[in-house]
């Protein structure tokens, strides 16, 4: 039997021992002898979050598949166990091996949210790792990050040896290459990151220079070495078909968020949205084929065995074959016992449809996400959704017997007006009067309404990264609109209404689109206690506000600001397949109120066509 | 048809909750490609009872559990099935055809079960410590203040042991057990402690359950049968 890092005493103390153990159905174990290269990846928040995250577990397949490479996993531990492992000087360890964190060869992290930088230097501080690069030498590992916030580094550049940009299934073994013939020849760290930093994606925070003007904004960007690339290149997958997908996925023992197979049927999303990151950075559209996915769908399921399979993307109507999929799908979960979860559906006929055959109609309620409350705020997002869509999806719902819908809206959107905040409650109020026209002996009791708004925090690569972010009063003041104004309407004990908090958003927004001064005050956090953000519980507003202040450094300067259409923003050095051109553009036209075709109908010339694939190179007719 | 697995579950795995290890062998099952019945309904589950479940940190050789299957396979195929999809510290060790009716659920069949009780900290025991257990256990009576919900309620718990020996430098405990008088073994050992001052917490025993029996006697006879051997081995 594997002996455990943690004694019995301590995993029968702390909360869900099973988040330390390892030894899941399809981990990875293997001989040490037989491994040049070990990798540890990590997701710097608690196990059941880690573990639903699937870029991980496509990373953890494809480095598994090399004999001589073994890659295991680590999570942020809890604060009952941080804290006793802090106390003992256990350092923190991976789960197949149980050995320290300290004796890999690499260490990465994929960083999802801003929300958990607290928790990248808890994971490097219990390695005991050295808390900046300039620090570490080749008794740790080299830390390197990947993921959606490394499409802004700056603010955790200087904790980190590399980043990689893009998406992993690209240029890892190169990077794996170039490091054993660094220890090979007794190279040092710093030629080994050098070197790693020509690798097209890879970014070595530490051998670039930073200038900033007397108004704090950057004055210039640069390699130290001239050898270096001045802009760093995102990698991406052009064959989504024939690539690295695990068919056995680990399957842990406590529920996790993502408690079911997870089917990512496309990336990227041809909507442009101008608020939403993901839609951007992922540029072009790339689908799978759907003889790939029917064949890792039942490979997943039979190697897991589990009771539930999702599918992935950021607007699954758009697949082309969801129908042949989905039909797909039913047929074989029936036949196993297994059951369909369909999120990020546009209400439709179709979906409707689908949604009846797989869900408990009186248990499941329709979600739509119009971002916005008025046509002309949802003209300057481009999100397309437009009231009629929503009342007649919500109508044929009705009619089909759901009573319950969940709306999903953001407040301080760049030029929203109270008007536009007070359209949230009336488009509440709308969708009660359209349920309440169905006779009354037709339908299914009373209707159940929940708004919800989150605060809308600008970030990089969106046509809003110009845009400045509300303050926290002022979200309070918009929520305070929108809760009156539904109060006012007719079907008010109809509507439920949540909204997100304040301060959280505003740290965010600063995080986002900070640069690198904005690290000393995470360390600074830190180092004073300080992890966990993304949980309520755990997140102190006024232990940030100290380290502002300690490390001078003002929070308003990246979140109030309009930013100057020629300022060079921290990012600006990565080439994200969008360019500025184009994100300037959209900005112009959401202050137009104009609407921006998405990319089936009409080409906007973005710049991901360069990559020459996916719905770029889509046959039109 | 309805059958019984017995199985062990060891190691690190005694860190799995009762819950959890449910949710283990439903994905197992699955895994191993076993026709099982499901429920009716939108998310219909395997027709599956436990008998009684083993608290997190204990070992076990003899857990049990009912499941209803549509496909009829032998025993040893039942047992190899699984025993390929198991995770190390996990292992099946029997599966039988059970009766269907109701009254013979594993859960409710429950009235004994063994248990060794060894010290992970042998060293700070006293010499003579067998001795003191053996005095101990010779009381007629062991009176001991279990919590509940409603309270604290005094309980003679000797009654409650049917037999006892030393085994491998721990003790070995068949107690009562199952939905009315259930003796946790630590129990035993606690009041042992307590009544002779020794040191003693809840990290310092190490439980292993060995066998859980139905009880075909009567009140005044008992006559212990295990789970298993009550039903037949399919061949």
């Amino acid at each position: 039997m594997r002996k455990l890092a943690l004694s019995d005493e301590i995993l029968l103390q702390v909360e869900k021992p099973a988040r330390y153990i390892g030894n899941e159905v399809n981990a990875v174990m293997k001989n040490k002898e037989d491994i040049d290269v070990r990798f540890c990846m990590c997701f710097p928040d608690v196990y059941e979050i880690g573990m639903s995250h699937l870029g991980i577990q496509i990373l953890y397949d494809m480095f598994n598949q090399k004999d001589n490479v073994w890659c295991e996993r680590v999570y942020s531990p809890w604060p009952d166990l941080a804290e006793i492992m802090k106390e003992k000087q256990i350092p923190l360890f991976a789960l197949e091996s149980q050995d320290p964190i300290k004796d890999f060869d690499f260490l990465g992290i994929t960083i999802q949210y801003e929300m958990c930088y607290t928790n990248i230097l808890q994971v490097l501080d219990l390695s005991g790792i050295p808390l900046r690069s300039e620090d570490r030498d080749w008794d740790v590992p080299i830390v390197i990050g990947g993921g959606p916030c490394t499409y802004n580094p700056e603010p955790i550049a200087p904790f980190f040896d590399l980043f990689y940009i893009g998406e992993g299934e690209i240029v890892y073994f190169d990077l794996l290459d170039l490091y054993r013939k660094a220890r090979k020849e007794g190279w040092s760290r710093r030629e080994f990151l050098l070197e790693a930093g020509k690798i097209p994606g890879i970014y070595a925070p530490s051998l670039y220079t930073v200038t900033y003007k007397e108004d704090g904004t950057i004055e210039s960007f640069a390699p130290v070495d001239a050898s270096l690339p001045a802009a760093i290149e995102k990698q991406v997958v052009m064959e989504m078909s024939d690539t690295y997908y695990p068919t056995a996925p680990v399957v842990p023992f406590i529920k996790a968020t993502q408690d079911r197979v997870v089917l990512e049927i496309q990336r990227g999303c041809i909507r442009g949205c101008r608020f939403c990151q993901a839609g951007m950075i992922y540029r072009p559209l790339r689908e799978r084929s759907l003889e790939f996915l029917k064949q890792r769908a039942l490979a997943m399921l039979d190697a897991t065995g589990d009771e539930e399979i999702s599918l992935s993307s950021l607007s699954s109507s758009d697949y082309s074959q969801l129908p042949e999929l989905v039909n797909f799908l039913i047929d074989e979960c029936d036949r196993r016992g297994v059951n369909i979860s369909l999120p990020s559906l546009r209400i439709d006929a179709f979906s409707l449809d689908v949604m009846e055959k797989v869900q408990d109609i009186r248990k499941s309620s329709l979600t739509f996400a119009p971002e916005a409350g008025s046509q002309r705020m949802r003209d300057v997002i481009n999100k397309g959704l437009t009231e009629e869509d929503i009342l007649r999806g919500a109508g044929q719902a009705f009619e089909g017997g759901w009573n319950r819908v969940k709306l999903y809206f953001m407040l301080g959107l760049p030029t929203e007006t109270e008007e536009d905040m007070k359209e949230i409650a009336h488009l509440a109020e709308k969708i009660a009067e359209r349920y309440y026209e169905i006779p009354k002996d037709q339908r299914n009791g009373k209707v159940q309404i929940v708004v919800s708004t989150s605060f809308f925090v600008p970030k990089p690569f969106t046509p809003f990264q110009w845009a400045p972010m509300c303050r926290k009063e002022e979200f309070l003041d918009r929520a305070g609109i929108v809760r009156r104004e539904i109060h006012a309407q007719l079907n008010q004990k109809s509507i439920k209404y949540n909204w997100h908090e304040a301060d959280v958003s505003v740290l965010e927004g600063v995080l986002a689109r900070g640069d690198r001064k904005v690290a000393d005050v995470i360390q600074y956090v830190y180092e004073h206690g300080q992890t966990f953000d993304a949980w309520g519980e755990y997140y102190h507003q006024e232990k940030w506000d100290e380290a502002f202040a300690a490390c001078h450094v003002d929070p308003d300067f990246y979140v109030c600001r309009t930013r100057e259409e020629d300022e060079i923003f921290p990012w600006d050095f990565i080439n994200a397949g969008v360019t500025k051109n184009f994100l300037l553009r959209e900005w112009h036209r959401a202050q137009e109120e104009t609407v921006t075709p998405n990319c089936r109908m009409q080409c906007s010339g973005c710049g991901a066509r360069s990559y020459k694939g996916g719905v770029c190179c889509e046959d039109k007719n | 048809m309805k059958i019984r697995i017995k199985f062990a579950k060891e190691g690190a795995m005694k860190f799995i909750g009762h819950l959890d290890i449910m949710r283990y062998f439903q994905r197992a099952i699955r895994r191993a490609g076993i026709d099982v019945a499901y429920s009716e309904g939108f998310s219909p589950h395997m027709i599956m009872s436990f008998a009684n479940p083993l608290g997190v940190g204990l070992t076990s050789e003899a857990e049990y559990f009912d499941l209803v299957i549509r496909t009829e396979y032998p025993s040893q195929e039942l047992i190899n099935r699984l025993n390929d999809v198991m995770v190390e510290g996990m292992r099946v060790l029997n599966a039988v055809q059970v009766p269907e009716e109701k009254a013979s659920k594993a859960m409710s069949l429950v009235a004994a079960a063994d248990y060794l009780v060894r010290f992970r900290y042998p060293e700070t025991l006293p010499v003579d410590w067998k001795d003191k257990f053996s005095t101990f256990m010779k009381q007629p009576s062991i009176t001991v203040t279990k919590k509940t919900k409603k309270g604290e309620k005094e309980m003679d718990i000797r009654p409650l042991v049917y037999s006892w020996h030393f085994e491998e430098d721990g003790i070995f405990l068949q107690v009562s057990s199952g939905s009315s008088d259930n003796l946790r073994p630590e129990l035993v050992v606690e009041a042992f402690a307590k009544a002779n001052d020794l040191p003693l917490n809840e990290f310092s025993l190490l439980i292993h359950r060995k066998e859980v029996y139905a009880d075909l006697g009567s009140d005044k006879e008992h006559d212990f049968c295990a789970l298993d051997a009550l039903g037949k081995t399919i061949v």
